[in-house]
């Protein structure tokens, strides 16, 4: 309050009151054609192409590269490309990536490699899709779809754990945990030498 | 006077001591040259070759960059680093680059990725390019060179720092380089394999990943991590620690920097145990006993006002767990007198007795001997106390002496233990019980340190010896507990013949400055009884109430007598975990484990181990906290609502500056005859064993020490058995058999694991050292 004082008496004592002013003058009403005329441009839009569609009934595809919500990839023999490394969540500007890493056994291997991603969430109210994660990551395990509906009615759905982040299994994939193509390292992988599952991999694990 | 030497660094001046290295002299200048294998608490080595600098003594310039972290100073001496020559510059990148070649691209899986001196450096004096096109040298990975560490041979640099360490520090050389060139690895002897007490070290000075520890392993990366300074509560060594914790988890603890204690330096135990804390059946709700006899959880002041109800009008005692930290000890200590006008109060819940009382009182409670004292001594004297495996840093404290300057180390015991070998001491044997002759015939200097165990105790007239050996010689004494919290509740007056600050109860002028600072009327003057007399009252219907503050009743002496008194008793226990004392108490009031409290400790040497919260978010509370709550209930307030307030009071107090207590020698007892086949039982507790602070810790627990029966050559000429034979040690309570290990031990001894994987003696032979057994072949 003392400041505002301050800055009332520096106004009245710059003698800013003095200044003088005149009214704005306006003009008087325009006539009926002046009028129709500034309509025309509304008039002559009526007969154009719409740009707008009718969301949610029609959905446009987005521009190809759109930053939308992400995906965890697979290997073509349906392991899961994240080794659980955090350079995501290292990487995020908004702290929106929580992933803890898990040691691949024998028994129960997710992933090529000694390491795979046990927890991985992301936070859709924190995330800023900026795609430095997708930068970030060594495995390309992490990409971003074209995806945008990403509204709901509470905080917690908005949080998305790694089963509802994972890419669907397509043909020639098998739901890990299953082991490696026989005679491939996770070297071979990443080159993409694997291209499919080999029957020995469809044990029951 | 340290000679000290002027040399010239980048241009700069510097003085520094005679024979410090070039690495260093730089570094007091705030120049800092790129380096792996230099590490100041090992030897020089310049295996990495990465700290080259161009170098020229008065005139005359080396021909080649030589390594500065095996160079030491010389006068007119003038070094150009990375910054001012570019041949250094470049003699490093080319180095770097020679690391590199064989280096796996494994940082986004590597634990060391974020906080790893290879990656940084490469950084900062290295290509940012690899020019390598060839294909790197791999080795099958990790290997479990022990199982609590991993090695993946493809990291290693070969800067031998954790060989180094193995050997130098720890006296353990387990691991050694194997091999020569590429193929060069770290490797583990096939005949004994790498259970060292110190190998967590190794993984925490390995300057890049090659070493990683089995439990941390992919569990967070250094970013997740919220490091707090903190203090061991394992040992009484008093380890400065740090701990990180991911989400309210404590992942893992490295070793904190402290060269007045631990150096660099810790054990495993205080670097891998710490699941305990989030055990799946930690209590957290306060509990009670109904009509039907059966714990319900209760509210907290429902819980408060039973153990108030059962508390009060009842003549009580108050034990005190040996790892309570100063400020809760000092709470039950206040709690004992103030709410239950009492002095029947013991911290010491183990095998103990009033001659170590009356020691404590009259030469340890304010006792000013320290780690410094270890190092200007000139011999030390070991009685009833193992250093490696009671207080390892106590031991590598002593180690380093040793393979310093040859400090003479003399044991007073019934077996010779692998510590002990590994510090060349000059061993005593004794039969168990006779230790009080030996020691009276030890010719010590005022120089000289004794190093008393609590296992002292358990033979009569030992502690007595040591007073006087120390009166006669003038030489040092220091007491040295094997848990964290004894030395702290000794000084906080939780032990009955001691008010707080060392005040001897018997003397009046202490108990009117403790009663006018508590602001009561009198405090107690009769000395109160002990742990194992406080079960005697119980059970001799004299005492009918116990306050219990984290006890193991299988540590007592005589577990008959304290489960005895335990069920026959009003017991409100102050616990973590479930316990054999949970099980029986009437009221069970969940207390915060160290990682979610603050505090101290005091170790051995009375040195304050301050800690803060590590894990803030836990709803758990201090033990003073509970008792101040009790208190208020009881009507009679102690007034100590947070462990800040406790600790102020308790400093308030100081030092006592009347007399001390003194001390009058206690008779030892005539060894028992032995017969055939019988032999008198030592043993000691090992550091990785079955407590229950290590429960969960399967890593660690796999580098524990076999348990094995120990006898001498000649006895077992006379069973007939060799090592690996089955032996049966019994008595009339319960019998143990375990492979046997013929071994330097007094004739008359046998020697067991006290609390080790099948060999828990309190529980099955109800007794732990002096007392006769049979030793028969299985």
């Amino acid at each position: 309050m003392a400041e505002n004082h301050e800055v009332e008496r520096t106004y009245r004592d710059l003698g800013l009151e003095a200044v003088s002013s005149e009214p704005v003058s306006t003009e008087g009403t325009r006539s009926f054609a002046q009028q129709m005329l500034g309509f025309w441009v509304t008039f002559k839009t009526m007969f154009k192409k719409v740009n707008t569609v009718e969301y949610p009934d029609v959905k446009e595809p987005t521009a190809p590269r759109f930053h939308g919500r992400h995906q965890l990839n697979r290997h073509p023999d349906g392991l899961e490309k994240c080794i659980g490394c955090e350079l995501c969540a290292w990487a995020c500007p908004a702290d929106a990536i929580y992933v803890e890493g898990e040691s691949n056994t024998e028994e129960n291997r997710m992933s090529p490699g000694e390491r795979y991603g046990k927890v991985y969430q992301i936070n859709y109210l924190r995330c800023i899709f900026c795609g430095l994660c997708i930068e970030a990551c060594p495995t390309r395990a992490l990409t971003m779809t074209n995806e945008y509906e990403l509204a709901d009615d509470s905080r917690s759905k908005l949080i998305y754990e790694k089963a509802d982040l994972l890419a669907p299994l397509r043909d020639g994939m098998l739901m890990p945990p299953h082991p490696m193509y026989p005679d491939m390292t996770d070297e071979n992988y990443y080159k993409g030498d694997v291209l499919g599952f080999h029957p020995s991999q469809e044990v029951q694990q | 006077m340290v000679e000290m030497i002027t040399l010239v660094i980048d241009g700069f001046e510097v003085s520094v001591p005679k024979g410090t290295l070039v690495i260093r002299a730089a570094e007091k200048l705030g120049i800092q040259i790129p380096r792996f294998c230099d590490h100041p608490l090992l030897d020089p080595v310049g295996a990495c070759r990465q700290c080259l600098v161009d170098v020229e003594i008065n005139g005359r310039a080396f021909p080649k960059p030589q390594a500065s972290c095996t160079i030491p100073v010389e006068p007119g001496m003038i070094v150009k680093t990375q910054l001012t020559s570019p041949v250094a510059d470049k003699a490093q990148k080319g180095n770097m680059e020679f690391l590199l070649i064989n280096h796996p691209l494994d940082c986004p899986v590597c634990d060391k990725g974020g906080e790893c001196p290879l990656q940084n450096q490469a950084m900062s004096n290295g290509r940012g390019e690899t020019r390598f096109e060839g294909k790197k040298r791999t080795f099958e990975k990790p290997i479990n060179i022990s199982s609590q560490v991993l090695l993946d041979r493809e990291r290693c640099i070969l800067c031998a720092r954790c060989t180094r360490f193995s050997d130098q520090i720890a006296a353990d050389p387990f691991i050694t380089l194997n091999e020569r060139g590429a193929l060069q690895q770290v490797g583990i002897y096939e005949k004994q394999p790498f259970e060292s007490y110190f190998s967590g070290n190794t993984v925490q000075i390995c300057p890049v990943g090659a070493l990683t520890g089995a439990s941390y392993r992919f569990r967070a990366r250094p970013f997740d991590l919220v490091s707090t300074p903190s203090a061991c509560e394992h040992c009484a060594s008093g380890c400065s620690l740090r701990t990180d914790v991911r989400r309210g988890k404590t992942l893992r603890r490295l070793a904190g920097d402290d060269p007045d204690v631990n150096e660099e330096w810790n054990c495993d135990k205080g670097r891998w145990a710490f699941k305990y804390v989030t055990a799946a059946d930690r209590l957290t709700q306060p509990m009670v006993r109904d009509a039907s006899g059966d714990l319900q959880v209760a509210s907290w002041p429902e819980a408060i006002a039973a153990a108030a109800n059962g508390l009060r009008g009842k003549r009580a005692g108050v034990l005190v767990g040996g790892r309570a930290t100063v400020e809760d000890a000092y709470g039950y200590s206040k709690f004992a007198r103030v709410a239950l006008g009492t002095n029947d109060i013991d911290f010491r819940a183990r095998i103990t007795s009033n001659e170590e009382r009356e020691f404590l009182a009259a030469k340890v409670v304010g006792s000013k001997v320290t780690n410094a004292d270890i190092d200007r001594a000139d011999s030390i004297l070991l009685v009833g106390f193992e250093t490696e495996e009671e207080s390892p840093i106590v031991f590598l404290r002593v180690h380093k002496q040793v393979r310093k300057r040859g400090l003479k180390v003399t044991a007073i015991a019934s077996k010779l233990s692998t510590g002990n070998e590994k510090l060349k001491a000059t061993f005593v044997p004794v039969a168990p019980g006779a230790e009080a002759e030996a020691i009276a015939k030890q010719e010590l200097t005022p120089n000289s340190v004794i190093l008393v165990g609590e296992r002292a105790s358990e033979s009569a007239g030992a502690l007595s010896a040591v007073v006087a050996l120390a009166d006669r010689t003038g030489a040092k004494v220091a007491w040295i507990p094997r848990r964290a919290g004894e030395r702290g509740a000794l000084e906080a007056g939780a032990i009955g013949n001691l008010l707080p600050g060392g005040r001897p109860v018997t003397d009046a002028a202490a108990r009117a400055d403790v009663a006018t600072v508590w602001g009561i009327e009198r405090v107690p003057s009769e000395i109160g009884l002990s742990s194992d007399e406080i079960f005697a009252a119980v059970n001799s219907d004299q005492i009918h109430a116990l306050v219990v503050g984290g006890i193991d009743p299988h540590d007592a002496g005589n577990i008959h007598a304290t489960l005895s008194a335990l069920k026959g008793a009003f017991v409100v226990s102050l616990e973590i975990r479930p316990s054999e004392v949970t099980k029986i108490a009437d009221v069970v009031l969940p207390t915060a484990a160290v990682p979610e409290k603050s505090g101290s400790f005091m170790n051995w040497e009375g040195r304050a181990r301050a800690f803060e919260v590590a894990v803030p978010d836990s709803l758990n509370r201090s033990d003073v906290r509970i008792l101040t709550m009790i208190s208020d209930e009881l009507g009679r307030p102690m007034a100590l609502p947070t462990v800040k307030s406790a600790a102020r009071e308790l400093a308030s107090f100081g030092e006592w500056d009347g007399a001390k207590s003194t001390f009058a020698p206690f008779s030892s007892v005539k060894a028992p005859k032995i017969g055939a086949n019988q032999a008198l039982l030592t043993s000691w507790r090992r550091l990785l064993d079955e407590s229950s602070l290590q429960e969960g810790e399967d890593n660690l627990a796999g580098t524990a020490r076999k348990s094995v029966v120990v006898i001498s050559p000649k006895r077992a000429s006379s069973l007939g058995v060799v090592d690996g034979d089955a032996v049966r040690v019994s008595n009339d309570h319960g019998a143990v058999v375990l492979p046997v290990l013929v071994e330097a031990i007094h004739d008359d001894a046998v020697w067991l694991p006290r609390n080790s994987r099948g060999s828990h003696l309190l529980a099955t032979l109800g007794v732990a050292s002096g007392s006769l057994v049979t030793v028969v072949k299985d």
